[in-house]
């Protein structure tokens, strides 16, 4: 399945925000829910093996908007002999961007990549959230890839791939996830947008990247401990239309 | 090229304070994950996975083309979330340069430049190609953590060096991949992290007492 999705925000010249282009096709529908709140609805199973999806998003200078999901994003094998699914998210951001989608869960025999790539203009703000289930309850991963780029004023401000799954050697090994089934990590853009730098209780630390961003990135046995450490990091707030 | 060369460069040996360096697995034996050879060798195939594949593939630009360090330099800062682990690894750059100077003609570079940077510029000078400062780079990135595991858990030291051994044809496949990506632009080089090491090596920087630096 193809789709390509895409939703620019802009001023609306009265302090608010208009939502100058919503346009998306199944699976990767979006729906407003909110002055400057926009919701994934899933318009089908996947990704499977075989799909591409493109989502674009821009946030104009003096625009505000907020990225959810209704459900988690549930990885599947598909057909054995299409190419590896395949979700391109690309975002310019000149106002403030806060993505906060629920989980994806790498299914077993699912062999998916995300690939992201952030471009934050000067003077805007990004909230960039991600979290990662390896495997339904009881299962093992399937092959999941995140390539994530994040720039800032031109300048690329974090760089991070992550592989899981059988062909990701050691990946549950001590280094990566150490038999961790969950991941979470938010950037942010600019670092005062997360707590002061800290690290604990559990495998959980805020980090200030070598730019203006910080890094907050949670393991845990499943995403509970993950939605403990994170949530508070990126609890709704309110956001005038 | 020389072989003998190479084997000057990687040395464990060399003066260069890889020694003080577990590689990220101090805290997590004190998280009590690693507690065997088996944990080991899991470690270390994710770390030369990941860290082992980043710090390859900028050793071997570096090397390829030591004018380009300030960039990759940034590239690295790029990919090393822990403030904790860019320190380690400046800190292990420059103590590269110190010994190197000793020993080659080193080209201008920044006083503190990432290991894999300095790694690169080093095998620059000493006429080394971009696949034997990634082959250095890659087995620098497990042999100093085997040798830190042997410290940390009284392990049985052949046992440890035949984890190595068993190592080396993933460095070389490692070392081969980062050397053909040498003249990709610096968002395209390998990026892989691990996040266990960024959040251990933040957690061990805030305790009093530690057997190593990193």
């Amino acid at each position: 399945m193809k789709a390509s999705s895409r939703v620019v925000a802009e001023p609306d010249g009265l302090g608010g925000t208009r939502l100058a282009v919503l346009r998306s096709e199944s699976p990767l529908l979006l729906r407003r829910t909110g002055p400057t709140m926009v919701h994934l609805v899933g318009g089908g199973a996947g990704p499977l093996r075989g799909d591409d999806l493109r989502l674009e998003v821009e946030v104009a200078p003096g625009a505000t908007l907020e990225i959810r999901s209704v459900a988690a994003q549930l990885t599947l094998p598909g057909r054995a002999h299409l190419p590896q699914s395949r979700l391109t998210i690309h975002a310019t951001v000149g106002g403030t961007l806060r993505w906060l989608p629920e989980p994806l869960i790498a299914a077993a025999g699912c062999d998916h990549v995300t690939v992201t790539c952030v471009e934050v203009l000067p003077g805007g703000s990004v909230l960039w959230r991600d979290d990662l289930v390896c495997g339904r309850h009881g299962e093992d991963a399937g092959d999941f890839r995140a390539e994530t780029t994040i720039r800032y004023a031109g300048r690329t401000l974090y760089r991070h791939d992550l592989s899981i799954g059988p062909s990701a050697p050691g990946w549950s090994g001590a280094a990566v996830l150490g038999g961790g089934r969950a991941l979470g990590t938010v950037v942010a853009v600019p670092g005062t947008l997360l707590p002061p730098p800290t690290s604990g209780p559990g495998d959980f630390a805020v980090m200030p990247l070598a730019g203006p961003g910080a890094l907050a990135t949670a393991v845990g046995a499943d995403i509970r401990p993950v939605r403990a450490a994170l949530d508070p990091l990126t609890r709704p707030v309110l956001i005038h239309s | 090229m020389s072989l003998a060369t190479l084997l000057v460069l990687a040395d464990g040996r060399l003066p260069s304070g890889g020694h003080a360096h577990s590689g990220g697995l101090e805290p997590q034996v004190s998280a009590g994950r690693v507690r065997d050879l088996a944990a080991v060798a899991e470690f270390l195939r994710g770390k030369l996975a990941t860290t082992g594949l980043v710090a390859a593939a900028f050793a071997a630009a570096a090397c390829d083309r030591p004018a380009r360090s300030p960039g990759l330099d940034e590239g690295f800062d790029a990919r090393t979330p822990s403030p904790a682990l860019r320190k380690a690894s400046r800190a292990q750059g420059r103590a590269l340069l110190r010994a190197a100077r000793a020993m080659w003609s080193l080209p201008p570079v920044g006083r503190d430049p990432h290991q894999p940077v300095a790694l690169g510029v080093v095998a620059a000078a000493a006429g080394l190609t971009p696949l034997e400062a990634a082959v250095a780079a890659a087995h620098g990135t497990v042999s100093g953590t085997a040798s830190a595991a042997v410290r940390l858990l009284g392990l049985d030291p052949y046992a440890v060096h035949g984890l190595l051994a068993r190592l080396a044809p993933e460095c070389d496949r490692i070392a081969a991949d980062a050397a053909a990506r040498a003249e990709d632009p610096i968002d395209d080089l390998p990026a892989a992290g691990a996040p266990l090491l960024d959040v251990g090596a933040e957690l061990h920087a805030t305790w009093e007492v530690r057997l190593f630096a990193s």
